[in-house]
């Protein structure tokens, strides 16, 4: 009896390690297909194999252990996982805090709708990574948030570990509009924009040395906390990376200058569609730049903008995204790389970096996503043909290893959250629902 | 005397020097007649004068080498904003959408900016012709057929009035920003279809008074209403009915409306059309489908419903077009039609819903839309399959002018790539 139980706890002592075993070896093999690697170039019928979510092998004929899960992926083409770097889904109505020039202790982190379908869709078109941003309807608007879809999961299994903190910056006409014209403070102009900037620098540094002057016991006053200031030491400090929004390249030189003022040296520009213009200041600066492909026109600021602006900004050495600011535009981001070959004569190499490495490096998070390479995260998009074509098609989509999009066992209707109230159809539109009917930017304004 | 004779002089050399082209070895995608390979194209005098394999060609024709290019007839957005729409956000430049639920006499010709900076931007995709749409409430006005080149909107016209616009009623929600309750737009709903309704009697009176006028030779004494004038064409069956219409119920009350009017309907948007593709077929509308780069209508929708709407519409027997919508980049077009592509329809119906579809939805298939003899030299010339981001124009003809492919994205990207 006694030994009957010892073999039994024996046994389920083993059964548990073999478990434990099992559950962290977890092989899968993408099979003989054309690796676009963007560390190494093409990699024609080359096989990938990954191991517990991370990338372990790139090679031909690999051979991987029994029970490895296999893809084949023949003739298909397999990519890193696009990265948007500026992305308002899973925030669809928290998306400007719209009550101050200044909100930079608002957090997206409290705010993301796991549910979001949009999520979805965009895993749909090859997309693993986004960067959640806070609107533009603020001069400096509020903290964002680097996002892995992994969608089914709760919010918190959304974020990006270890991705550095990032804070929305606006300038031009967006701030100018929400304050300005409809609640007739500063800022009212351009001019104006700067200079809260500059106060809003001024006074985190003050409120710096206060807490400095206060540890090191030279005031008995604790000074009172203020989160929104905090916020900004933290960019002083190069703790949390400006994403600041501009489009016209006066604005942007102006940017450039306050931060050498203020020793700040880390921003990317958003949208920057007068990039090309200051394409040399900003390479002298090291800024870096996240554009879109070819939109322009919707608005007084972006009349100038020109299809070839990503181009311009790569070769003069500007690590350069494509972004979507859309739950449409986001779902084709291959394409919109694919602009920067017709408009600019980019080379497939340089374009596929917009919307993989570049965009990682810009979020940094280069060292574990944005190309395929050993031990980054096997986050995957697989496509029928080379994904700079516009026939091609987005076949599977993996994070951490794990399929989370797969066009064959697609089961057309994902959500996670069903109101059974509502009408069938209630939530329909009557309109076709392309880009800029859905500028989320500005949602709430237009 | 010599004056006049300068004049002649001239004017002969410059027609010599630009009206005639031989476009030769190009690879000719005629879309009515199969793909022609080492063909040539001639052009003359606006028109396309010949083409094939083996042509000869008349010394006074400027010949171009389309080696290793492919030739096809310009493309046709079956529906924009170009020339009317400037910068989406500034009211002053926005033209085509007048106020109220009953303007059937505005016509977007009388609007369009022959000399808009986005014109030359979009044109050197590739885009020939746009039908230019009215926006706004039920009778939206009167759309025009354009070719993107021309120094007044009557030498862009193909086809003046192209049809009449109507925009349905719904009960959906206009937009992402349009978030009232259903209860709101159900009455919003009721009263446009009453309205429609009332509308459409009245026009049909103003049509029976007007026959009957005409009909007994007494014209002079019918009383006129410039408003309700337009119908007379539709019921005429000059012109067509444009029904911008989206949801599947809509459709289906749309085409039940539109049934014993013994009127020519053609369907715009159609975003949900794959849900009753069979009853669109049946009532024989052919559909203006677009934009195809859009998201699912609802949150319960496959992801890809707007990339397969063309496909299911197609197999079902729906006669269709591409529209983007746009005014700023309907140089994009034949991607919205690549994706389609992507996503099931065949390559060769995608590029015939570019361009002879649209025209015969229009009525104007004995002009363009195809490389024919004898029809409007509208003529791309580009360096790789034009449905593919990574192909390049080469040429542009529009009326048979070799149309300059610069424009000011262009000449600007020329002046900062290399600047000081």
């Amino acid at each position: 009896m006694g030994v009957s139980m010892k073999s039994n706890k024996l046994l389920l002592i083993i059964f548990l390690l073999l478990n434990s075993f099992l559950v962290s070896q977890e092989y899968t093999l993408i099979k003989n297909g054309n690796l676009l690697t963007v560390a190494n170039g093409k990699m024609l019928a080359t096989d990938l194999l990954i191991k517990d979510g991370k990338i372990y092998k790139i090679g031909k004929n690999l051979s991987s252990p029994a029970g490895t899960k296999i893809i084949d992926a023949s003739d298909y083409f397999v990519m890193p996982g696009i990265i948007d770097a500026h992305s308002h889904m899973a925030i669809e109505d928290g998306v400007n805090e719209a009550t101050n020039p200044i909100t930079s202790e608002v957090k997206i982190e409290d705010a993301i709708e796991h549910d979001d379908i949009s999520l979805y869709r965009a895993l749909a078109g090859g997309v693993t990574t986004i960067h959640t941003m806070h609107g533009s309807a603020n001069v400096i608007g509020g903290q964002c948030e680097t996002l892995k879809l992994r969608y089914g999961k709760n919010p918190a299994e959304l974020i990006f570990q270890n991705a550095p903190r990032t804070i929305k910056f606006a300038l031009g006409e967006n701030p100018i509009r929400v304050h300005g014209r409809g609640n007739n403070i500063h800022p009212r102009s351009r001019m104006g924009i700067e200079q809260i900037i500059r106060q809003a620098f001024l006074d985190a540094k003050q409120y710096k040395k206060e807490w400095e002057d206060f540890k090191n016991n030279q005031t008995l006053i604790q000074p009172k906390k203020d989160l929104r200031l905090e916020a900004l030491v933290d960019v002083l400090d190069g703790e949390m990376i400006i994403h600041c929004h501009a489009y016209r390249s006066d604005e942007i030189i102006m940017l450039l200058n306050v931060l050498k003022e203020f020793d700040i040296k880390k921003v990317i520009f958003q949208h920057v569609l007068e990039g090309y213009k200051v394409a040399k200041e900003l390479a002298e600066f090291g800024a870096y730049a996240s554009s879109f492909a070819d939109w322009w026109s919707y608005k007084f600021e972006v009349y100038y903008a020109i299809a070839h602006n990503p181009a311009i900004l790569t070769n003069y050495g500007v690590i350069t995204s494509i972004n979507s600011d859309s739950p449409n535009l986001v779902r084709y981001l291959n394409l919109e790389a694919a602009k920067s070959m017709r408009y600019g004569n980019l080379n497939e190499d340089e374009a596929l970096r917009l919307i993989t490495i570049n965009p990682a490096i810009q979020l940094g998070i280069d060292k574990s996503v944005g190309s395929l390479e050993v031990g980054k995260d096997a986050d995957i998009a697989i496509f029928n043909r080379h994904p700079l074509s516009s026939f091609s098609r987005c076949e599977m989509t993996l994070i951490d290893g794990k399929i989370y999009f797969d066009r064959k066992n697609d089961p057309n209707d994902m959500r996670l959250n069903v109101n059974p109230n509502l009408p069938v159809g209630f939530d329909s539109f009557s309109n076709t629902l392309n880009d800029f009917f859905y500028n989320f930017c500005m949602d709430e304004f237009d | 005397m010599i004056k006049k004779i300068f004049i002649f002089f001239l004017s002969s050399f410059v027609s010599l020097l630009a009206q005639n082209y031989a476009l030769v070895h190009g690879e000719v995608y005629t879309v009515t007649n199969g793909i022609i390979k080492q063909g040539t194209v001639l052009i003359s005098d606006g028109k396309i004068i010949d083409v094939g394999k083996n042509i000869s060609i008349p010394d006074d024709y400027e010949k171009i080498d389309c080696t290793n290019l492919k030739i096809y007839p310009g493309l046709i957005d079956a529906g924009s904003a170009i020339g009317l729409v400037e910068i989406g956000s500034l009211p002053e430049t926005i033209d085509n959408l007048e106020l109220g639920d009953f303007n059937p006499n505005v016509q977007t010709l009388t609007a369009i900016n022959p000399n808009s900076v986005l014109i030359p931007v979009n044109r050197a995709g590739g885009v020939t012709t746009v039908l230019s749409e009215p926006q706004g409430s039920l009778f939206t006005g009167q759309s025009s057929l354009i070719n993107l080149f021309g120094f007044t909107p009557e030498q862009m016209a193909v086809k003046k009035i192209a049809g009449l616009h109507l925009v349905f009623p719904s009960k959906g929600r206009v937009s992402s920003f349009d978030k009232s309750a259903l209860k709101e737009r159900e009455k919003r709903f009721t009263r446009q279809m009453e309205n429609l309704d009332e509308l459409w009697v009245m026009a049909e009176n103003y049509n029976r008074n007007y026959q009957k006028a005409k009909l007994n030779n007494e014209l002079h004494l019918f009383k006129k209403n410039f408003r309700f004038d337009p119908f007379i064409s539709l019921f005429e069956k000059e012109v067509a009915l444009v029904i911008t219409v989206n949801r599947d119920t809509d459709i289906l009350r749309a085409i039940d409306w539109t049934k014993n009017k013994n009127i020519n309907v053609i369907f715009s948007g159609v975003t949900e059309g794959w849900r009753v593709a069979k009853q669109i077929a049946d009532a024989k509308i052919p559909c203006l489908v677009g934009p195809i780069l859009s998201l699912p209508t609802r949150p319960e929708d496959r992801y890809d419903r707007p990339y397969t709407n063309p496909k299911f519409l197609y197999e079902a027997g729906v006669t269709i077009a591409f529209r983007t919508g746009e005014s700023s980049n309907v140089r994009n077009l034949p991607f919205h039609t690549a994706k389609s592509i992507a996503y099931g329809l065949p390559e060769d119906v995608g590029l015939k819903a570019l361009t002879i579809f649209p025209a015969q939805i229009f009525g104007v298939d004995n002009l363009i839309g195809s490389i024919e003899k004898g029809k409007i030299a509208n003529i791309v010339v580009t360096d790789n399959n034009i449905l593919e981001i990574n192909s390049q124009t080469k040429y542009l003809f529009i009326n048979g002018k070799n149309v300059s492919l610069e424009n000011r994205q262009q000449e600007l990207y020329e002046k900062f790539r290399k600047r000081d």
